[in-house]
């Protein structure tokens, strides 16, 4: 009997579930593993069948870009990961982060956002979405009382990254989400740094998750894939606010999620117009190499999270080093808050700023042999790259600044090799990075 | 569809459809802090299929305000209420778990107005043991998540939804949580104290039950058959109670099946 179960009710490990979660042995062929459902469209029995199919009266699949039983496997899974009700396999992070935002916003609407994002994701808010009349104020992910004041009357939701991409600033969950839903609306997290093994957004306040499953999730580097899970927790009914969910839908026969399906609205209303229309689903493939990932999401993570501990060590006591961004260092803003939302860890990508400005950044970047060079995190290798040059050029120098983003500043995800081998090379690297 | 019952709102869901005159009446009944949303899939079958549906959302469930009511009898007697705002004099009435007992104890009260029972997940009597009941009194979070623990079979605990997508276990996590406070409790205690009679009860009565359910035993279900007169049973192999997500097309086919025979 323990403190937070007094009635010893019994619980399915996290591990279990990143095995088993969603998956039973092919009732047809006995296969343990995912089958691959490679196949486009489902048949039908009988006409009336089908149409039960399409009005939402029975369960099952259409066609793959509305559902699939290899991605449905991947979708349940994460959701049961992360403590929600549904989640929806997308093709990419951003289509996950679109799919997001289009479900709740249409033209004339407004986000209130972090402005520590991911560039891809920063896009998306500060051009593309303006195009189609959907505007985004960015805020201090460190002031959750900016995020408030922010808001506007058509402002639909909050959205922030758990750890801030590149800055790392570690986003106070509980306070943001105080400040939503006391403004009546929910908060969207990407948590694709954290993985549901590092925290749980739900758990803290947050409404809507997104992730990047080509990082972490899947850990290899080898897919492009996103999920959007829904916490189920949103009363959508609370105001008239989210007329997509409360309000009959002319695209479904006058469809009202929110009444026919109570905590699921949010996950149908995306499914049944956002896959159907904007069409970002993922490959079957794609899920079944997600699925080989998370099977070993806690192994994979506690060994990142070992070996960024080890650099980060290393990197402080460098004489090159002017500093290492982690909100595991003691001086970093946010190191309290890291220990409290991010117990097991606070993330495997770290910042290093080294003496030498942009130049010597860019010597110690070519200088690595180990360590690869690329636009990517969250995978098994260890990866370097230049935010203010890559993936972050598009933003000018003051939004830089205001985003935290140092121009010197280079990124780490750290990988699962030895770490004496990272050492090495990082060690190497340096030395060259300051020689004039 | 909004209401007011006795100076409250009420509701009830239709499937989607608005009411259609001459069409027969299906009623569907949901369980402890459950809400009208558990029928989604049947209700917008029959609806699609010209009956009139009534999905009701129990005083304090959903969207029908408390205070929650504390005995089957008080249950079935705001059913009737409801049900004495349509036009339709019979109904064919389905309910689960908890809602097997009201559906139960309306279809006594009215049996000349019942066409059909179906009682999903049921046994007679209905027993909630003590750390549960004592647990939902103090409205601890531990008493949703106990009720739902033994709500799955150990295949429904791991997922597999037909659903895409839907986590089954968290789902049925939420909708308990949307109930209001003491609801539960009172939906508990109502289902503890109950003691039904057959009455009058001549309808056709299909049994719906769950080989692993640890809710309402699958054995405690068989019992009811014994109770009843005319009765049916449809087993559904390795599900948990929570049949309407772990089985949602199997208990449809059963529905289809027994509201279309003769």
């Amino acid at each position: 009997m323990s403190d937070d179960n007094p009635y010893n009710i019994p619980r399915t490990g996290f591990d279990t579930l990143a095995l088993h979660a969603g998956q039973q042995p092919d009732p047809l062929t006995g296969a343990r593993a995912t089958p691959i459902y490679q196949s486009a469209s489902f048949v039908f029995p009988d006409t009336d069948f089908a149409a039960g199919l399409f009005n939402i009266e029975r369960a099952g699949h259409v066609y793959s870009r509305l559902s699939n039983p290899t991605n449905a496997v991947l979708e349940e899974r994460i959701a049961a990961l992360e403590g929600g009700v549904g989640a929806i396999a997308t093709s990419s992070g951003q289509a996950a982060t679109h799919l997001a935002i289009t479900t709740l916003c249409s033209a004339g609407d407004h986000v209130v956002a972090s402005r520590s994002l991911y560039g891809g994701t920063h896009n998306l808010l500060d051009y593309t979405l303006p195009r189609f009349g959907i505007s985004t104020t960015f805020v201090d992910p460190r002031s959750p009382e900016a995020f408030g004041a922010a808001i506007q009357p058509n402002t639909k939701l909050l959205f922030g990254e758990i750890i801030g991409n590149p800055g790392l600033e570690v986003l106070d969950i509980p306070k943001v989400a105080a400040v939503a839903h006391d403004a009546g609306m929910p908060l969207l997290i990407d948590s694709t740094f954290a993985t549901p093994y590092l925290c749980k957004p739900f758990d803290h306040g947050a409404d809507l998750i997104v992730h990047s499953a080509t990082k972490f999730l899947s850990g290899h580097g080898a897919i492009i894939g996103g999920l959007l899970v829904d916490g189920g927790t949103f009363n959508w009914e609370s105001s008239d606010r989210f007329p997509t969910l409360t309000e009959p839908y002319d695209g479904f026969h006058n469809l009202v999620f929110a009444e026919e399906f109570g905590p699921l609205a949010f996950l149908m209303r995306a499914r049944k117009e956002g896959m159907r229309d904007f069409g970002a689903c993922m490959a079957p493939t794609t899920a079944f190499y997600a699925l080989q990932g998370v099977e070993t999401l806690s192994l994979r993570m506690a060994r990142h999270i070992e070996n960024t501990r080890a650099i980060v060590d290393f990197l402080s006591q460098q004489s090159a080093v002017e500093e290492v961004i982690h909100p595991e260092v003691p001086s970093h803003p946010d190191h309290e808050l890291a220990q409290q939302l991010l117990p097991k860890g606070a993330g495997a990508v770290l910042g290093v700023i080294i003496h030498g400005g942009r130049s010597a950044g860019q010597k110690l970047i070519e200088s690595l042999t180990l360590i690869s060079h690329l636009a990517n995190i969250g995978d098994a290798k260890t990866l370097v790259i230049h935010p203010a040059s890559t993936t972050h050029h598009r933003m000018s120098g003051e939004d830089l600044a205001k985003a935290g983003i140092h121009e010197g500043l280079i990124r780490l995800s750290i990988g699962l090799e030895e770490p004496s081998d990272l050492i090495a090379d990082l060690s190497s690297a340096l030395r060259r990075s300051q020689r004039v | 569809m909004y209401l007011e019952i006795a100076g409250k709102q009420a509701f009830y869901g239709t499937g989607s459809s608005s009411h259609r005159e001459s069409q027969p009446s299906i009623v569907f009944i949901h369980g402890a802090a459950m809400d009208h949303t558990v029928w989604s899939l049947p209700a917008r079958y029959f609806a699609r299929h010209q009956f009139n549906v009534v999905a009701i959302d129990l005083p304090g469930h959903g969207r029908s305000t408390g205070p929650a009511l504390h005995h089957i009898a008080e249950m079935s007697d705001w059913l009737s209420e409801v049900l004495a705002t349509g036009e339709n004099e019979e109904h064919i009435v389905v309910g689960h778990s908890m809602g097997s007992l009201i559906a139960w104890d309306w279809a006594a009260k009215n049996s000349d107005r019942c066409q059909k029972l179906v009682l999903l997940g049921t046994s007679m009597p209905m027993p909630v043991t003590d750390q549960l009941l004592n647990s939902a009194k103090l409205n601890e979070n531990a008493s949703f998540e106990m009720a739902n623990t033994w709500s799955h079979s150990s295949r429904g605990k791991l997922g597999f939804n037909l659903n895409p997508g839907v986590w089954m276990f968290g789902h049925g996590q939420r909708l308990m949580h949307r109930s209001i406070e003491d609801a539960f409790y009172a939906d508990l205690a109502a289902c503890n104290s109950a003691n039904l009679e057959p009455g009058q009860i001549q309808c056709p009565t299909l049994l719906i039950l769950a080989e692993s359910d640890q809710m309402t035993p699958y054995r405690a279900g068989k019992s009811v058959a014994d109770q009843l007169t005319n009765t049916s049973i449809v087993t559904l192999p390795g599900s948990g109670h929570s049949m309407l997500s772990e089985c949602p097309n199997e208990v449809l086919d059963a529905l289809i099946e027994f509201i279309a025979a003769a």
